[in-house]
């Protein structure tokens, strides 16, 4: 849990009261302006009511320059920005030519696959040329080419499931197959800090959502035991199925699920266990499988595994690989294989195009270099790179006197802010010094909590992130967002011991 | 008064129930030895005591050191001033009245009697004469007013035990997280052995392909490839970050305007899935109160985008506009605080799942008369139909900023893959911080965008792709017009040709492995890809089954007499088995 100090809190009260009301006093005056020159919406209602959008223009307006900024470049450790400018105070923002060499802290290329690589760029061309670019046809259709299939099985093998199947975008795979698994009469316990896709996945199937405290076993249990027990809403039949979903690592938090807990309460109480690796499939884990390979669960126990290929393997698209169930009845076996009836039934595999044939090949080549199958010990040093990388900085910043949230191993690791004048602060000046940070407020997460978000890739190297760590501590200075005392610096420490002795 | 009436009745709890005084508790004692009185002034109901004029003058008499108190109605009192302690036994009904309170009491029994007599205090009701109704009335008051202080019965709760949920937990079986395959499941579709374009490699043999919506033939185009390799090695394949946070990539940003320029709107938003646009979109425009009415014959993107934006759909007929009317009309009218509230009509320019296009002119003028927004799916229609493939807007001549959001996936005739939104500026700034799919997903892969670039250059530069495509989709229509068993059942500019049997079989689950026959047989053994549509368990929408080809500009004049010479004898054949 995150523990704001008092002062801070109401700081953050007061700023985010003042943005509210000097926005409403705009919004006012706005008002009086609109009525003189009468109204041009002819009969239509206006496309954002009210309050609706009043967030975006009274509040997210002001700090635009901190988010969406274009780069010219490969998402690598460090890349191009185009810097942009603004006649008419942050309202609109246009590119300009100029472009500066800023040290990437913000993109998710954990393994540094981003960037053309020497293995599988000359693959992905390869595959441009023999499939093209797209296949402009689900799978199901003519969008299966022998490169897709390849790919499912290469999947499913490095998850460690009997079968798999890519989608096209990370997204839809979630908010397309939650509804194929569970509908009406389903219960959905969701872990309080899901990511959007999950939710809405779960809102399109129909069942009941019940939201568990984030990454908390022994409140999931309470809600499971609570809920089995009473049944469904008013009817209080017994629930058709229970799906458990939680994330491997969380994109806001940084934190790594707390797996083995959940899976043996799953177990307990009969009910499936859905989980996203989306950030945390080939970034953690010894040979990059994950959570499960991290935390030793075994992926057996998991039911379904998701994750995406945008982040580690610097690629699009997702996957969702499942276990092959056979059950013997009286009559005969009946065999239950997830992935064969998604084929049949997920919208996603029926009516959405087929992954881009170079993407395909990105992943399935990206897999190769982790395997070590190309031939060299490149994947297993990125692995390596990526842990050590990611544990320097966190301690690193600890020892700063940040308060830095996550666990240890995991490449997301976020700064807290907290006061909301912190957030385009800290992005700019930390720009200033050419490092690009991720800067999230309010409503990605609650109102009290922004904060900035470093996610480290195998790709920095030390002096990257001495450098970026200097910068940021400067800026923190400077901000004003140490919370914590600073751990003093050894030689100090060394020196102390020499004066008492 | 009311200390004398809250003491005895103190007394009386004390000594009745034999138990110790509560907090509440009040007590007289008469001692008849010293004859002083004693209060014990356990509660807050001692103030009243404390403050009545009666007692005040009696307590005040005597002050005690100290009051202790023994089991049941035995008290210890130490008197100051006293040599002695003494004990003191409370005992109901030996209490003396003292003069003071005699007094009161006679007072107040003089101005009951007073009250019973007085002329007002009697009324007759139904002949019956009554003394005293006022204090009748009053006494029903007090009556009514505790009645009602007291709170209503309400059966006790009673919560499950940890033991008895530990049972039912026990109990519960879930269902499996599959139902079991049906046969029908089983089988996989084909595999390409290389590009899907206009023609392709299936098992080791050439086919014609008629499965990939490639409808400019754009699929393999050079300079769609040279463009995607060089930005593949500049930037790499995937983005690695939302639009948000790093994820922007200066071709995202040429690509949007090359779509907006091209179409002639003011600005578009890319998204990174076609199917995604739909659900993105409509539920960051419509919200809970909302008012969408929609062809029941969209795809399964938009039906998604819909049930997510929790607004009150209404379907008309497929493309029929008489029942948008109706239903437009009884909206308007019923609904009181129409006006204000959010109203779209939600159209797909050519139907993915019919292959019929929307009749645009007619739509505008009821929108316009109805004063409902319009957001058109050209998925199928962009590139493809107006004289520079502009998409429906062109065909029907009808200018673009009278729709006011027009979606499109460019897995279609861009060959690319994502989708964009184009519309107003409003309409576009709206959906970057609002709309889900775009916020929160990983962008566009930039290769892609620089695809649909080239494609959309090579489509401005060459016009006559989609003359040929308007003549390849006449040649299959000519082709196929004497087709027996099946009917086409699509407009015929629509490059989706779509054939439904001529009579069903009666159920839908034959009428399909029927038309998986043709379509087996076909790629068997004449060479000719073609794909019977397909239906997940959560599309909602009700058309009917049939074989969809998707006609490319790539096509020979060769290969399409091919296609339709293959389903002339196809057809009848495997039908003719059928019976």
């Amino acid at each position: 849990m995150i523990t704001i100090p008092y002062l801070t809190a109401l700081t953050t009260y007061f700023s985010y009261g003042l943005l509210f009301a000097f926005g409403q006093l705009r919004d006012f005056f706005r008002r009086i302006i609109d009525w003189w020159n009468s109204s041009n919406l002819q009969g239509y209602a206006p496309i954002c009511l009210g309050l609706e959008d009043f967030y975006i223009r009274r509040l997210y307006l002001r700090i635009q320059d901190c988010f969406g900024r274009p780069i010219a470049s490969a998402p690598d450790a460090w890349f191009d920005l185009v810097e942009r400018y603004s006649n008419d105070h942050n309202k609109t923002l246009k590119r300009t030519e100029k472009l500066s060499r800023c040290l990437n802290l913000g993109s998710y290329n954990y393994l540094g696959f981003a960037a053309a690589d020497e293995y599988c760029t000359p693959r992905a061309i390869e595959a441009l040329k023999r499939f093209s670019s797209s296949t402009c046809s689900p799978r199901v259709d003519g969008g299966t080419t022998t490169l897709h299939s390849e790919l499912d099985d290469c999947v499913a093998k490095f998850v460690g499931k009997p079968a798999a199947l890519v989608f096209g975008m990370g997204y839809v795979t979630n908010s397309a197959i939650i509804p194929v698994l569970i509908g009406k009469g389903g219960l959905i316990i969701s872990d309080s800090l899901n990511h959007s896709s999950l939710v809405n996945g779960a809102r399109g199937s129909g069942a009941t959502i019940i939201v568990f405290q984030h990454n908390t076993p022994s409140h999931l249990e309470k809600v499971l035991r609570e809920h089995i027990a009473e049944g469904q809403p008013r009817t209080h039949r017994p629930w058709k199925k229970i799906i458990v979903v939680v994330e491997g690592i969380y994109s806001m938090e940084g934190e790594l699920c707390k797996l083995p807990e959940i899976v043996a309460i799953c177990k307990k109480y009969k009910a499936y266990l859905y989980l996203d690796e989306a950030h945390s499939i080939g970034a953690v884990g010894k040979t990059g499988r994950g959570v499960c390979e991290l935390l030793g669960v075994d992926t057996a126990d998991v039911d379904i595994m998701m994750g995406t290929f945008t982040k580690s393997f610097g690629s699009c698209g997702g996957y969702i690989a499942g276990s092959k169930l056979t059950m013997n009845t009286s009559k005969s076996i009946l065999l239950q294989e997830l992935i064969q009836y998604l084929k049949y039934t997920c919208p996603a595999h029926l009516y959405g195009t087929a992954i881009s044939p170079p993407a395909a090949q990105q992943i399935l080549s990206a897999i190769q270099v982790l395997l070590g199958e190309d031939g060299s010990i490149r994947g297993a040093q990125k692995l390596a790179r990526i842990r050590e990388n990611s544990n320097f900085f966190r301690s690193e910043l600890q020892k700063m006197g940040f308060e830095v949230l996550g666990d240890n191993d995991s490449p997301v690791m976020p700064i807290m802010l907290y006061n909301p004048s912190k957030i385009p602060a800290f992005s700019r000046e930390c720009l200033k010094q050419n490092v690009a940070v991720v800067v999230v407020g309010f409503p990605a997460t609650p109102l009290l909590l922004s904060r900035a978000r470093i996610c480290i890739s195998a790709s920095h190297t030390t002096e990257d992130l001495v450098r970026a760590l200097e910068v940021i501590s400067k800026v923190g200075d400077l901000v004003g967002i140490k919370y914590f005392p600073a751990e003093p610096k050894k030689e100090e420490q060394e020196d102390r011991t020499v004066k008492l002795d | 008064m009311v200390a004398l009436f809250l003491g005895s009745h103190a007394l009386y709890n004390f000594d009745q129930r034999k138990r110790k005084p509560t907090p509440t508790h009040l007590a007289f004692v008469y001692s008849p030895l010293q004859n002083f009185q004693l209060e014990l002034f356990l509660s807050p109901v001692f103030v009243i005591a404390y403050f009545s004029p009666v007692h005040r003058g009696l307590y005040n008499q005597r002050c005690y050191s100290s009051v202790t108190l023994f089991e049941d109605s035995v008290l210890h009192v130490n008197v100051e001033g006293a040599d002695t302690e003494a004990l003191y036994v409370c005992t109901p009904g030996k209490v003396p009245i003292m003069e003071s309170v005699t007094d009161v009491l006679q007072a107040a029994i003089d101005w009951a009697s007073l009250a019973f007599e007085a002329p007002f205090a009697r009324a007759d009701v139904f002949g019956v004469h009554i003394g005293g109704h006022l204090f009748v009335e009053g006494l029903l008051f007090v009556v009514i007013f505790y009645l009602l202080s007291q709170k209503s019965y309400k059966p006790p709760k009673r919560p499950l035990t940890d033991k008895e949920i530990d049972e039912l937990c026990d109990e519960w079986t879930p269902e499996p997280l599959i139902p079991v395959l049906p046969e029908e499941m089983q089988c996989e579709p084909p595999q390409l052995e290389s590009a899907a374009g206009p023609h392709t490699i299936i098992s080791g043999k050439e086919v014609v392909n008629l499965a990939s919506a490639n409808y400019l033939g754009l699929l393999g185009h050079k300079k769609l490839l040279d463009s995607c390799t060089s930005s593949l090695e500049k930037y790499g394949v995937g983005s690695c970050g939302p639009r948000g946070f790093y994820g922007t990539i200066d071709v995202h940003l040429d690509c949007e305007a090359r779509i907006a320029k091209f179409l002639g709107t003011p600005d578009s938003i890319l998204y990174s899935y076609g199917l995604s646009t739909n659900f993105s979109a409509i539920p960051a425009f419509s919200k809970k109160g909302d008012i969408i009415v929609v062809d029941e014959g969209v795809h399964w993107g938009i039906q998604n985008g819909l049930h997510l934006s929790r607004s009150t759909i209404v379907y008309f007929k497929h493309n029929d506009m008489a029942s948008l009317q109706r239903i437009l009309e009884k909206i308007t009218v019923e609904k009181k605080r129409a006006k204000e509230i959010r109203r779209y009509i939600v159209i797909e320019a050519v139907y993915q799942n019919s292959g019929q296009i929307a009749p645009l002119d007619e739509i505008i003028i009821l929108k316009e008369k109805y004063r409902f927004r319009l957001l058109m799916d050209e998925s199928n229609s962009f590139g493809v139909l107006g004289h520079s493939g502009r998409g429906l807007t062109e065909y029907y001549g009808v200018p673009i900023e009278k729709i006011d959001i027009v979606t499109a996936a460019m897995g279609h005739s861009l060959a690319a893959e994502g989708g964009f939104c184009t519309g107003s500026a409003r309409v576009i700034d709206h959906q970057r911080l609002s709309s889900s799919g775009y916020v929160f997903s990983a962008s566009l892969p930039p290769y892609l965008a620089s695809a649909a670039i080239s494609a959309i250059d090579v489509l401005e530069e060459n016009p006559n792709l989609i003359t040929k495509l308007k003549e390849n989709v006449a040649l299959l229509w000519a082709g196929l017009s004497g087709l027996h068993g099946l009917k086409i059942v699509s407009n015929p500019h629509s490059p989706i040709v779509f054939l439904k049997l001529k009579d069903s079989t009666g159920s839908l689950k034959s009428d399909l492995q029927l038309l998986e026959d043709i379509a087996d047989q076909l790629l068997r053994e004449h060479n000719v890809f073609v794909v019977v549509s397909k239906r997940s368990t959560l599309d909602k929408c009700p058309l009917p089954v049939g074989i969809r080809l998707f006609v490319s500009a790539g096509h020979s004049q060769a290969d399409l007499e091919k296609v339709c010479e293959s389903l002339n004898s196809v057809v009848p054949s495997v039908l003719n088995n059928r019976r």
